[in-house]
């Protein structure tokens, strides 16, 4: 038999082995991304649009794009998920149609996102007779945040003790004064956090914009929600996989995953520095 | 066991209520006056269903599902279950100071002022001086004036406790429940909840669940003694403590069990 000291001196070193190994790979891929991306980065890089056959220029209207895309697909997801994860958690968690509702989110959040693409183009493109436009592609990416945005915020929900609950209704307030007055402001910093991190995902996806929003090239700037759009994911994807200047097109396609890092890692910041002023909050 | 009944006014009126969670009964028909400006202290081992009681008293039990309740509870001679009375407005006449302190996440005026907001008070110098009334009827003016604006939460657990006691004051009530309310609480903090009870009885009809018979002893004039369910004894306190007429209120109070 191992004696007990032993066993703990293992035991501690496999979790620091552990650790180390998911640390180091992250760190690994920013390092690499950043090598190979930061050389091309410059203020041209950043406002200008590409030119020559997205061989030389900047990638400002991709960013753009992606940032349509972005706040377009939040706009739908947020006000539905809050809604949804609101009618789970305070309205009628016992109800058929809260399980049927569970379910349904569970099995969403499990499709494939290249799936949510095809969906996007059969509804949103073909049916709805949107066309390819940074509406449809925004519909296709809130959908496919949908399930994150529910479940973080039912926990931000679940999360707010029964007794702050209780002293509302006992002082008076109604069902609706209570989550609004009460449950949601105290479960606010949660939610949020958990929508940011869903921006995070959805910044980066590829798939489902694919078939429903994104261009391969585009000349100037979208200009209504009914325009084409470049977006990063895609970009990178274009520029690795097209084209006949593969040299000057990796380096652009680098570039554009550091940007596309940096404005995850920015937005994951601002929703851990969310988390912990939610936390000195509750003292 | 209607020995010692109040001479004066009855408040609440208890009569064979009987509760369940799911298929468990908690409250075996039980029957019983709350008087009028008295403190009447519930007390009993735990499990034996006196916080069930007391949170009939302004419906708290509604919120669990699968929850029933047979036989009528009046308060002021009316039925706070018949489907016309509105449970907001009960619950307004009815306040309720919990076990554990729990102040809302925001200022300490906030907090007073909550109850106002919600029963559509909105005039803000009004509120606020109904906050500060509120207060220094709970005996917390003195240590907070300064600090009206600061998070709730930095009180401490004794000063918590004042603060949901000012906040019930505030909406002014006519009934004051109070769950254990010193169950978290240092001896000192415990003291001046006891004495601002007291002092509240002269305003308010209060009914106090305890696990601590000293504290029911100390302050209450009225003691109902819950076992398993049912209403074993009620009467006032010093003869329910001095000549008990069950053998289960004497082996309880004497501390053969608990």
């Amino acid at each position: 038999m191992i004696p007990r000291r032993l066993s703990q001196i293992l035991g501690f070193s496999l979790l620091s082995v552990c650790a180390a190994t998911t640390l180091a790979a992250l760190g690994f891929i920013l390092f690499f991304i950043g090598i190979r991306g930061a050389g091309i980065i410059s203020w041209e890089f950043l406002t200008k649009p590409p030119v020559d056959g997205m061989t030389a220029g900047g990638v400002a209207p991709v960013i753009v794009g992606t940032l349509y895309l972005t706040v377009g697909s939040l706009l739908f997801s947020f006000p539905i998920g809050l809604a949804c994860a609101l009618y789970l958690c305070e309205y009628n968690p016992q109800g058929v149609v809260a399980s049927v509702i569970r379910m349904s989110i569970k099995n969403l959040a499990g499709v494939p996102s290249v799936v949510f693409g095809l969906f996007g183009l059969a509804v949103f493109v073909k049916a709805f007779k949107f066309g390819v436009c940074i509406l449809s592609g925004s519909l296709t990416l809130g959908i496919l945040a949908l399930p994150v945005i529910i479940s973080s915020t039912q926990e931000a929900l679940l999360a707010v003790p029964r007794s702050l609950r209780e002293a509302a209704l006992a002082l008076g307030a109604s069902h609706w004064q209570t989550i609004r007055r009460i449950v949601l402001p105290a479960a606010l910093p949660g939610i949020l956090t958990g929508v940011i991190l869903s921006v995070g995902r959805v910044a980066g996806e590829t798939a489902p914009i694919l078939f429903t929003a994104a261009a391969f090239y585009l000349r100037g700037y979208p200009t209504s929600p009914f325009s084409e759009v470049m977006a990063l994911p895609y970009h990178i994807y274009a520029l690795m996989t097209e084209g006949v200047h593969p040299e000057q097109q990796t380096r652009i396609a680098y570039g554009c995953a550091l940007i596309l890092l940096v404005l995850v890692l920015c937005l994951s910041s601002v929703a851990i520095v969310m988390r912990n002023r939610q936390r000195r909050w509750h003292v | 066991m209607s020995e010692g009944f109040p001479p004066g006014k009855v408040r609440i009126e208890v009569e064979k209520v009987s509760f369940f969670y799911g298929a468990a009964q908690a409250l075996k028909d039980i029957t019983l006056a709350i008087p009028s400006n008295q403190v009447t202290a519930f007390i009993g081992p735990s499990g034996c269903g006196k916080s069930t009681l007391l949170r009939l008293f302004n419906r708290m039990n509604d919120l669990i599902a699968g929850s029933r309740m047979e036989g009528t509870i009046r308060i002021d001679g009316e039925d706070i279950y018949a489907p016309s009375v509105d449970v907001v407005n009960l619950r307004r006449k009815v306040g309720m100071v919990f076990q554990k302190p729990n102040p809302f996440p925001k200022s300490i005026i906030d907090n007073v002022t909550f109850g106002l907001e919600v029963t559509g008070r909105r005039n803000a110098a009004e509120n606020r001086e109904k906050a500060v009334d509120a207060l220094k009827k709970a005996a917390l003016w003195g240590e907070v004036r300064d600090r009206l604006a600061h998070n709730a939460l930095r009180l401490s657990g004794g000063q918590q406790q004042r603060l949901c006691i000012a906040r019930c004051l505030a909406v002014q009530p006519e009934v004051l429940l109070f769950d254990e309310p010193c169950a978290s609480l240092d001896p000192i903090s415990t003291r001046k909840i006891e004495e601002l009870i007291v002092e509240l009885k002269r305003e308010y009809t209060i009914v106090i669940v305890t696990h601590n018979l000293q504290q029911a002893g100390r302050i209450s004039d009225y003691t109902a003694f819950l076992y398993l369910g049912e209403l074993i004894e009620f009467g006032r306190t010093e003869t329910l403590f001095t000549t008990p007429q069950d053998r289960r209120t004497e082996d309880y109070i004497t501390g053969k069990f608990g």
